[in-house]
C-alpha cells in the first residue's frame, strides 16, 4: 500500500505540473489575443476598414532571346495599360467601366468581355481594360481618377521582336493565357501576362517566364494605393541564346522572297542551326497585341500556310536530293562500284510498266559521279532495283530521313520513309517493284522535311550522326546552363564511299554540264557542292508524255513541282550544310540552287568577317 | 464520498445519477457557441433584408451530429470501466489494423485516403487511434509497478505502441495528428512516472533528429513550416491566410463587430472559416470578450477533466481521464495558436465548435470515456485488470 500511495503522490505531483504547464500555454494564447485585439487592434482595424492590405504580384521581365552573337531577337518594351481591380470599385465594376468608357474608347462588346473576366477572377486580381495606351489617354485617365474607383494605370512590358517576321517560326510568339493554361502559377492570372505559344518562346517558356515578385500595398477605401508596405522582387526570366545568326537568318528569309519556301543552314560539325526560315511568315508582334478576327482568318486560310514552320513541319518528296541515299546504300551493299557504268536510254521497263528518265533521249552510259552530276533517273532506278526497298529504307533512316531529327523546337514532323512492312501495315497492300524504282529517285511515298534534308547532307559529309540543335546557352539568375552535347556517333559508313558521293555532289555544281553548274560559287575557297531536286507533285499521264509534258508555268500553282536543293560548303573543308525547298517553285536548279548558293556564300563570308561568336554584354533588364 | 462503499456493482440508475452533469452542461454550452458561429458563417437569405446567417448548410447538420454524438457519449460513459480496460488492447489493434488498411488501400488507390466510410459518418482511423492509444497506454502502465515503469526494458512495449501508428499517420501524411499523438502519449508516460531524465534525453535526441526528419517532409509541409517562420515569404499562399486571419482577429478589437458582422470573415478572405479558422471569425465578431468567454468554457471543461482524474481511485482511470483531457487541450491550443499565427497551420479543428462530424464524434467519445472514469471512480481494479474483482 505504501507503494500505491507513493505512486498516487507522484501522479498528483506530475498532474499538477502538467496542469500548470497547460495554464501557462493557455495564458500565452490569452496574451496573444490581448496583443492582437487590444494592442494591435488599431492597426488591424485600419487595415480591415481601408480594405486591408492588398497584395500585388509583380510580373518578372520575360527573358530575352538573343542570337549566337548576342543580338536581340526577342526583347521587352514598355506598355501603358489601364486595369480594373474589382474589389476596389466599391462593389460596382460596371459603373467604373461605364465611366471609363466616357474617357477612353471602349466598345460595348469589349465591356461585356471585361465584365465576364472580372467575374471569373478573384476579386483582388486586376483585369486589363485596354493595352498600349497613348500618352494622351494615360493623361485623360489620370485626370479623372476620382471618378474611377478601382482603375489604375499599369506599366507593363510587351514582347517585342525587332526582326518581326524574319524569324517568327523559330522564335514563336507569346499570347494571352487561356483558361486551359492558367493552372498553378498565380502569375498566369495577371492581366496582360503572356506566355509562349510556339517555337522557342514555348519550348523555354518556363525559363523565360521567371518568378513573380510581390508588393504589399496599403489601399484606401477608393482603392488607391497609399503606400507600399513591403516589396519582394521576383526573378527575371532566363536569357536564351540561340545558335542562330540573326544576320544570316534575315538574309535567308529575304532571299526566299514571296515563295512558299523553307531554308535551313546548319553547322556540320556541331549541329548548330545557324539559320532556319520559313516563308510566308507572320508578324509575331501582332500576336502579342492580339489579332483581329479578320487578320486571324487571313492567316489560317492562306493556302501557303504562313503559320506552319515549313522547315520542320513541311513534308515534301525529296526528289533527286534523295539519290545520294540510294547511291550510298548501293555502294555499301556492293551491288555497284563507282566506276561501273549503267546505260541510260531514256526509259526502263519493269514488267508491263515503263519508267522514264527526265531527259527524253537518255544520258548514255553513266558512272556514279556522272549520274549525280546529270541527275540521271535510269541509273538510280537500276541500282534501287538491285538493292531493294528495305536497304534504301535503312540507309535513309541512318541519314535522318523519315524520322524526327530531335531538334529542340516544338512542332517537328517526322516525314515518311516507306518500307515493305510499313506499306503492308498502313496501306494494306504488298510492296510493288515499281515503287522501289520511284523511291530510288525520291518520289512515291518518301517525304522529308527541309530540316531532315539539311541533316542528311551534314551526315553525308561528316559520316557522323549529326543532330541539330538551336539552344546555345541559357542564362538564368542562378547561373549559366549550356545544353550538354555529346560527340556525334559515327554512322559506320565507309569514308571512301562518302567521298564518292561528295565527288558526285561536287560535279553537280562545279563541272560544266552539272545540273546546278550555273548556281556554283565562283570563289574557289568558298566552293559549294550539292544536289538538285525537282519533286513532281502531279502524275504525268502517258498521253501527256506522248505529246508534250506541260511546263510548270503552264500549270496552276498547286500542281507545279517542288524545287529542292541541298548543299554544303566549303567543299575542301566542309563546315555548313544547307537545304532549300521552294514549294511549287519549279525546277530545283533554277528555283532552289541559287538560293542555297547565296546563303552558303553569306554564311562563309560572315564567318570570316565575324570570327567565333562572342557573348555580347547583357543589357540591364529593368531599363529595357 | 457518499457512494464510497460497495460500488463495484453499480446499477444503471445509480450510474446515471453519478454522471457528471455539470460537465455535460458545459459541453452543451460550448457546442452551442459553435452552432451560433456556424449559423453566422453561412450566407443569409438575400430575400430577407437585414437578416444574418442561416441554419444551412452547416449549423443544422452540426446540431444533428452533436445529438448523435451525445448518445454515443452516454453509452460509453455508462459502460463499465473494467470493460474498457479489458478491451483496451483489442481496440488499439483494431485501430492499428484500420490504419494499415487505409495505408494499403490508399497506396493502391493512388493518393492519401484517410478515412473509412461508415455510412452515417466517415471514420478516420487516425482519430480512432488518438483515443485507443490513450486506452492502451493507460492499461499498460496500469499493470506495471512503479519500479517496472522506471526501468528501461519495460518502456519498449509502450514506445512501440506509439511509434507504430505515428509512422503510419506521418506517411498519410498528417503531421498535425502525428504531433498530437506523440505529445498526448508523452503526457501519459510522464504521468505514469517515467523518470524525467528520459524525457530530457528524448527531447535532445528529437532536436538532433530535426535535420534528418526535415528530409522526409513533403515539399508542401516544408513550405508550411518555412511560411510559419517567415509568413511574408508566401503572401499569396499560406502566409496570406495567416495574415488575413490576424487582420480579422485584430480588427475585432475588444467587443467585436457583432454577430454576423465579421466583414473580413464574410468577404471570403478567410479560408475555411467554418472549420479550422472558426475561432478567427468568433474573435472578429465578438472581440476579446467573446474569445475569452470561449476560452473560459474550455478552461472549465479542462478543470473538470482534472477533477475527474484526481478523484479516480485507479491508475487506469486517472491516466485515461488525463489522457483524454490532454488530447482535448492539444486540439484547443494548436488550433487557436495556429489561427493567431503562433503555430504553423497544421489543420487541427477547434473541438466542439468547428464544423465537422468526425472530430465531433471523436471528442464526444473521449468525453464518454472521461465520464465513465467519473462514474466508476471508486471501482477498484486489480493490476492485471482481471475479472475476479468484478
Amino acid at each position: 500500500m505504501q507503494r500505491g500511495s507513493d505512486r498516487s503522490k507522484l501522479f498528483s505531483r506530475r498532474a499538477a505540473v502538467l496542469g500548470g504547464g497547460k495554464l501557462v500555454l493557455l495564458s500565452a494564447l490569452v496574451g496573444r489575443m490581448y496583443y492582437l485585439q487590444v494592442v494591435e487592434a488599431p492597426r488591424f482595424k485600419t487595415m480591415a476598414e481601408e480594405n486591408r492590405i492588398s497584395i500585388r504580384l509583380l510580373p518578372p521581365p520575360r527573358g530575352r532571346i538573343v542570337d549566337r552573337f548576342g543580338e536581340e531577337m526577342a526583347a521587352n518594351e514598355q506598355n501603358y495599360r489601364v486595369i480594373i481591380t474589382a474589389e476596389d470599385t466599391n462593389g460596382n465594376p460596371k459603373g467604373t467601366l461605364d465611366t471609363l468608357g466616357q474617357v477612353i474608347e471602349i466598345s460595348e462588346k469589349e465591356k461585356k468581355k471585361i465584365l465576364k473576366e472580372i467575374k471569373r477572377k478573384r476579386s483582388f486580381v486586376p483585369v486589363t481594360v485596354r493595352e498600349n495606351l497613348s500618352w494622351e489617354e494615360v493623361a485623360q485617365i489620370e485626370v479623372n481618377t476620382p471618378d474611377l474607383p478601382g482603375t489604375e494605370i499599369d506599366v507593363g512590358q510587351t514582347r517585342h521582336y525587332p526582326k518581326g517576321h524574319y524569324s517568327a517560326h523559330v522564335l514563336g510568339y507569346v499570347a494571352a493565357v487561356t483558361e486551359k493554361d492558367a493552372k498553378g502559377d498565380p502569375l498566369l492570372e495577371l492581366p496582360g501576362f503572356r506566355i509562349g505559344k510556339s517555337g522557342v518562346e514555348r519550348l523555354h517558356d518556363l525559363k523565360l517566364r521567371g518568378t513573380g515578385g510581390t508588393s504589399q500595398v496599403e489601399v484606401n477605401a477608393l482603392g488607391r494605393v497609399i503606400q507600399e508596405v513591403e516589396r519582394q522582387e521576383g526573378q527575371p526570366g532566363a536569357e536564351i541564346m540561340l545558335t542562330l545568326d540573326a544576320g544570316l537568318q534575315e538574309m535567308t528569309a529575304e532571299r526566299l522572297g514571296n515563295e512558299a519556301a523553307a531554308a535551313v543552314v546548319m553547322d556540320i560539325h556541331t549541329g548548330e542551326v545557324l539559320s532556319m526560315a520559313s516563308n510566308p511568315s507572320f508578324d509575331p508582334n501582332a500576336f502579342n497585341r492580339g489579332l483581329s478576327h479578320k487578320e486571324w482568318q487571313g492567316l489560317i486560310t492562306n493556302p501557303r500556310g504562313p503559320l506552319t514552320n515549313k522547315a520542320i513541319a513541311g513534308q515534301y518528296a525529296p526528289g533527286s536530293t534523295f539519290k545520294m541515299v540510294v547511291a550510298l546504300a548501293a555502294l555499301e551493299k556492293g551491288v555497284i562500284t563507282p566506276s561501273q557504268k549503267i546505260m541510260c536510254t531514256g526509259h526502263m521497263d519493269l514488267g508491263t510498266a515503263r519508267f522514264h528518265c527526265w531527259k527524253k533521249g537518255g544520258h548514255g552510259p553513266m558512272d556514279m559521279v556522272q549520274a549525280h552530276m546529270h541527275s540521271c533517273d535510269i541509273y538510280f532506278y537500276e541500282i534501287a532495283k538491285r538493292i531493294g526497298i528495305n536497304r534504301i529504307h535503312d540507309m535513309a533512316k541512318r541519314l535522318g530521313v523519315g524520322e524526327k531529327t530531335g531538334l529542340d523546337l516544338p512542332g517537328e514532323r517526322s516525314g515518311l520513309m516507306p518500307s515493305r512492312d510499313w506499306k503492308l501495315a498502313t496501306i494494306g497492300a504488298p510492296w510493288q517493284g515499281g515503287e522501289t524504282l520511284i523511291t530510288g529517285i525520291g518520289q512515291g511515298y518518301v517525304l522529308a522535311t527541309p530540316l531532315q534534308l539539311a541533316v542528311m547532307t551534314a551526315r553525308l559529309v561528316s559520316g557522323k550522326k549529326v543532330i541539330p540543335h538551336l539552344t546555345r546557352k541559357i542564362t538564368t539568375s542562378e547561373g549559366i546552363e549550356v545544353p550538354v552535347r555529346k560527340e556525334f556517333e559515327p554512322l559506320g559508313i565507309s569514308p571512301h564511299h562518302l567521298k564518292i558521293i561528295q565527288r558526285g555532289m561536287n560535279a553537280v555544281t562545279n563541272v560544266p554540264g552539272g545540273t546546278a553548274f550555273r548556281a556554283r560559287i565562283k570563289e574557289h575557297e568558298f566552293r559549294m557542292a550539292g544536289k538538285t531536286g525537282t519533286a513532281q507533285v502531279r502524275r504525268i499521264s502517258k498521253a501527256e508524255r506522248d505529246t508534250r509534258v506541260l511546263k510548270n508555268s503552264e500549270l496552276p500553282w498547286e500542281l507545279r513541282d517542288h524545287a529542292l536543293f541541298v548543299g554544303f560548303a566549303p567543299y575542301d573543308n566542309p563546315r555548313y550544310a544547307a537545304s532549300v525547298v521552294v514549294a511549287h517553285g519549279g525546277s530545283g536548279s533554277k528555283a532552289a540552287a541559287p538560293v542555297v548558293r547565296d546563303i552558303l556564300l553569306e554564311a562563309q563570308r560572315r564567318e570570316s568577317s565575324r570570327g567565333e561568336p562572342v557573348v555580347a554584354p547583357k543589357k540591364d533588364e529593368k531599363e529595357a | 464520498m457518499r457512494y464510497r462503499l460497495g460500488h463495484d456493482k453499480l446499477t444503471l440508475g445509480r450510474k446515471i445519477l453519478e454522471l457528471n452533469w455539470g460537465f455535460v452542461f458545459l459541453l452543451i454550452c460550448t457546442a452551442s457557441v459553435g452552432f451560433a458561429m456556424l449559423y453566422s458563417a453561412a450566407p443569409a437569405d438575400p430575400n430577407v433584408p437585414g437578416s444574418v446567417g442561416s441554419w444551412d448548410p452547416w449549423a443544422k447538420r452540426q446540431l444533428i451530429r452533436f445529438g448523435g454524438g451525445l448518445v454515443i457519449m452516454f453509452v460509453v460513459a455508462l459502460t463499465d470501466i473494467r470493460l474498457w480496460l479489458r478491451y483496451s488492447y483489442v481496440l488499439y489493434f483494431i485501430a492499428l489494423g484500420l490504419l494499415i488498411g487505409v495505408e494499403v488501400k490508399g497506396s493502391i488507390g493512388m493518393g492519401a485516403q484517410r478515412w473509412i466510410s461508415l455510412g452515417f459518418f466517415q471514420l478516420q482511423p487516425s482519430e480512432l487511434m488518438k483515443i485507443t492509444l490513450v486506452l492502451a497506454l493507460a492499461r499498460y502502465f496500469h499493470g506495471r509497478s512503479l519500479e517496472e515503469i522506471q526501468s528501461i526494458p519495460y518502456l519498449f512495449v509502450p514506445l512501440f505502441m506509439v511509434a507504430a501508428p505515428s509512422v503510419l499517420i506521418l506517411r498519410q501524411p498528417d503531421l498535425g495528428t502525428t504531433l498530437m499523438l506523440i505529445l498526448g502519449s508523452g503526457v501519459i508516460f510522464f504521468l505514469a512516472g517515467v523518470r524525467l531524465w528520459k524525457f530530457a534525453l528524448v527531447g535532445i535526441s528529437a532536436l538532433a533528429a530535426i535535420p534528418v526528419a526535415w528530409q522526409f517532409l513533403h515539399t508542401y509541409q516544408k513550405k508550411r513550416v518555412l511560411t510559419f517562420l517567415n509568413p511574408e515569404n508566401d503572401p499569396l499562399g499560406a502566409g496570406y491566410h495567416i495574415m488575413q486571419s490576424k487582420i480579422a482577429f485584430g480588427s475585432g478589437g475588444m467587443t467585436g463587430k457583432g454577430f454576423g458582422q465579421g466583414s473580413q470573415s464574410h468577404l471570403n478572405f478567410l479560408p475555411e472559416k467554418q472549420t479550422d479558422f472558426i475561432f478567427t471569425m468568433l474573435a472578429e465578431e465578438h472581440g476579446l470578450i467573446g474569445g475569452l468567454a470561449v476560452m473560459g468554457l474550455y478552461l472549465l471543461l479542462l478543470i473538470y477533466g482534472y477533477a475527474i482524474a484526481m478523484r479516480s481511485r485507479n491508475i487506469y482511470g486517472r491516466l485515461v481521464a488525463l489522457g483524454m483531457t490532454t488530447t482535448f487541450f492539444l486540439y484547443i491550443f494548436i488550433n487557436i495558436g495556429m489561427v493567431m499565427g503562433l503555430l504553423p497551420v497544421v489543420g487541427v479543428p477547434l473541438p466542439l465548435i468547428s464544423y465537422g462530424g468526425t472530430v465531433m464524434i471523436s471528442i464526444l467519445f473521449s468525453f464518454g470515456l472521461l465520464l465513465s472514469v467519473s462514474v466508476h471512480r471508486d471501482v477498484t481494479i486489480s493490476r492485471k485488470g482481471e475479472h475476479e474483482e468484478l
